[in-house]
């Protein structure tokens, strides 16, 4: 069982969902990174999920792929992204799980990859260019070192199709809200509390919705409906205004932003944090 | 058991190793949608009479071949003749591959199409076949490139084609597919992504070859009746190698038959100054597809230099990267320099201003030629005319344009 398995069993029995943040490694440089999960870590985020930056991210939307540009500019290496791990993945209260493309993943090769998440403290990998055809591979990989590979579910994904994904997935299933890149979106899409509550009723795994999501409203109207909320290109917008504020001025606000987000889950259990 | 190199891709869209699909969940749906349209259309008369008729009509088909028995001369040695996919409607092969597509985007009942351009060419065709169908069209192009050919850019637009500029990253072809394929993400239900060469996640591979085939089948029959028999080498230029797909395709299990792919050589084969992706890459995921990329050691694309905006790209059709890898095709490099001078001579001794594309291919088969008796037969694919090129190559040679 995966760490990230234990985190939402223990979820489930005090009926809250997920609040699970984007962070792009390296934005605006690795120690950034690290002081921000460290201030996630005490506003009571559940689960980070770590990008690694990629060249040509096509399924990124203009917040995200500019991170990643401004990252790789900078030359962040994969290497540096497991060090980080490795360094702070034990002294947070919160599972991480790597984001990347399968490019960086294959390019370093399926068993060293996963073999360095597991000695790092990596819980999952969200490979979003992998398709469930494509996938068999590095799951089974993934499966001998115990490290849950999720997989995602979009609107396109017909009923068969959204199953047979959900067969073979581990951690959660990543149901992305809207057909599109990832950004913010001023409303989440209509279908969207039936498309997830059928998906749920499909499987027993958790399932998180993410892309577009980024305001406590959203947040409130998902909490009742999802095992979690992901939240990345409003946060990373903020993560960006390091380019021309304080360090110290940006972490403040960006953390304060997140807690915004984390009022409505919290509405649900008052023990919480 | 061995499978025939005709007879691949296999159904995951596998050429051997190479190819699959490595695309976001929310692009599987379209894929399998325009598999099925292309799996159904052979079966349709209409849509192969329709077809054939364009080829006919509209673009201007069989392209003829050519001999350049001035070329011949200055060489010295064996004979080349050129496939002219330049005299086509469009003025590249482009067109075979747009025209197919239209069709396909039709009876999916979609009315949108979008598409990547690197030379501008593949917008042409695009633009051209939307127009001629009254489709909606959207050419992704990177603003590198939308400067180095001008005129495609405002022929596009004379065609009713919005052009949207790209300006992340190296701002040239590789970027137009990132965004191209961005806009499909988000409107892929009503809209088809009509990509440009054989590279991206299956089927596209496969229906590129498929619908750029016509130039080698042509050659092929062409050949026989003029030579009464094949030709000993086949030369054609490769960036992401649609045309090269399409000329090697009906050729590929004539084993007497020599297939050469040029890649373009750049300044030097040195880190960013070459696009040699086959000859310098090594096997790895980009947009879509598992083949030979020019990567670094982390999986980030690398940059990329071609004097030729066709040619300007890290990647490569997946088959190519098979056929390297079985040694069916052999794969070599022209410079800049070399394209360069092979546009020269072409224009000076034939009448023919190439592509900068194809100078490549001539570079090559040009040197060839040189070292062969009189007897021996190379057919280059002169994938498109030049015209584009003029002013780029004025600016390079500091001449007035």
């Amino acid at each position: 069982m995966s760490a990230i398995d234990e985190l939402f069993r223990r979820l489930r029995t005090i009926g809250r969902p997920a609040f699970v943040a984007f962070v792009p490694a390296g934005d605006p440089d690795l120690q950034f990174t690290e002081d921000l999960l460290h201030r996630f870590a005490r506003l009571g985020v559940d689960l980070c999920e770590l990008g690694i930056p990629y060249s040509d991210p096509i399924a990124d939307g203009p917040v995200i792929q500019a991170a990643y540009t401004r990252a790789l500019a900078k030359g962040i290496k994969v290497q540096e992204v497991f060090d980080l791990v490795g360094r702070i993945a034990g002294r947070l209260n919160f599972p991480i799980a790597l984001m990347t493309s399968y490019s960086i993943v294959f390019r370093r090769g399926l068993e060293d990859f996963v073999r360095q998440c597991a000695r790092t403290g990596v819980a999952g990998l969200i490979v979003p260019d992998l398709p469930i055809e494509e996938a068999a591979p590095l799951g089974e990989v993934c499966r001998s070192f115990d490290l849950s590979l999720i997989p995602l579910v979009t609107p396109t994904t017909p009923p068969d199709r959204a199953r047979r994904i959900a067969a073979q997935a581990s951690g959660f299933i990543y149901y992305v809200s809207v057909t599109g890149i990832t950004g913010e979106r001023d409303q989440l899409p209509e279908e969207l509390v039936q498309k997830l509550s059928w998906l749920r009723s499909q499987t027993d795994l958790p399932v998180c919705v993410g892309f577009g999501i980024s305001r406590p409203e959203h947040i409130a109207t998902l909490a009742p409906i999802a095992d979690g909320v992901i939240v990345g290109s409003a946060i990373v917008r903020r993560i960006a205004e390091a380019q021309s504020k304080p360090r110290e001025q940006v972490l403040e606000e960006t953390c304060q932003f997140v807690d915004s987000l984390l009022r409505p889950i919290r509405g649900k259990n008052p023990t919480f944090p | 058991m061995r499978t025939a190199l005709r007879d691949w891709p296999d159904t995951r869209g596998r050429f051997g190793p190479f190819g699959g699909r490595f695309v976001p969940e929310t692009l599987i749906f379209a894929l399998d949608q325009l598999e099925r349209a292309y799996e159904a259309a052979p079966a349709d008369v209409n849509f192969q009479r329709q077809l054939e008729a364009l080829l006919a009509e509209y673009v201007g088909r069989p392209s003829p071949l050519y001999f350049a028995a001035r070329l011949t001369e200055h060489c010295g040695g064996a004979q080349i003749f050129l496939k002219r996919e330049d005299l086509n409607h469009t003025g590249a092969h482009k067109i075979n591959n747009t025209l197919g597509q239209a069709l396909l985007t039709i009876r999916m009942g979609k009315r949108r199409v979008i598409a990547e351009t690197g030379a501008g060419q593949h917008g042409v065709a695009t633009a051209t076949a939307c127009a001629r169908f009254g489709l909606e069209c959207v050419i992704y192009m990177g603003e590198e490139d939308m400067r180095r050919q001008r005129p495609n850019v405002f022929n596009m637009r004379l065609l009713g084609a919005e052009v949207r500029p790209v300006t992340s990253g190296s701002r040239t072809l590789r970027d137009a597919i990132n965004e191209a394929l961005r806009d499909w993400m988000t409107t892929v239900e009503t809209t088809h992504y009509c990509l440009g060469s054989v590279v991206g996640p299956h089927p596209f591979p496969r229906i590129v070859r498929d619908f750029q085939s016509v130039i080698g089948r042509e050659t092929r029959q062409q050949c026989l009746e003029r030579l009464g028999r094949l030709p000993d080498i086949v030369v054609a230029c490769v960036g992401g190698g649609s045309n090269a797909a399409g000329m090697f395709y009906p050729f590929i299990d004539d084993e007497e038959v020599q297939l050469v792919g040029v890649e373009a050589g750049g300044r030097q084969l040195q880190l960013g100054q070459h696009a040699a992706t086959l000859h310098c890459g090594r096997p790895g995921v980009l947009h879509g597809s598992y083949s030979y990329v020019l990567q670094d050691e982390d999986g980030q694309t690398l940059p990329v230099h071609s004097v030729s905006a066709g040619l300007d790209y890290p990647g490569v059709g997946p088959e190519h990267s098979y056929w390297k890898e079985v040694g069916r095709v052999r794969y070599t490099v022209a410079t800049d320099e070399e394209a360069l001078a092979a546009f020269d001579t072409l224009a000076r001794l034939e009448g023919i201003l190439p592509a900068l594309e194809s100078a490549h291919a001539l570079a090559e088969a040009m040197k060839l030629a040189s070292t062969l008796p009189k007897d021996k037969v190379i057919v280059v694919c002169l994938s498109g005319r030049g015209d584009k090129d003029a002013a780029e190559v004025a600016r390079i040679r500091g001449m007035p344009f």
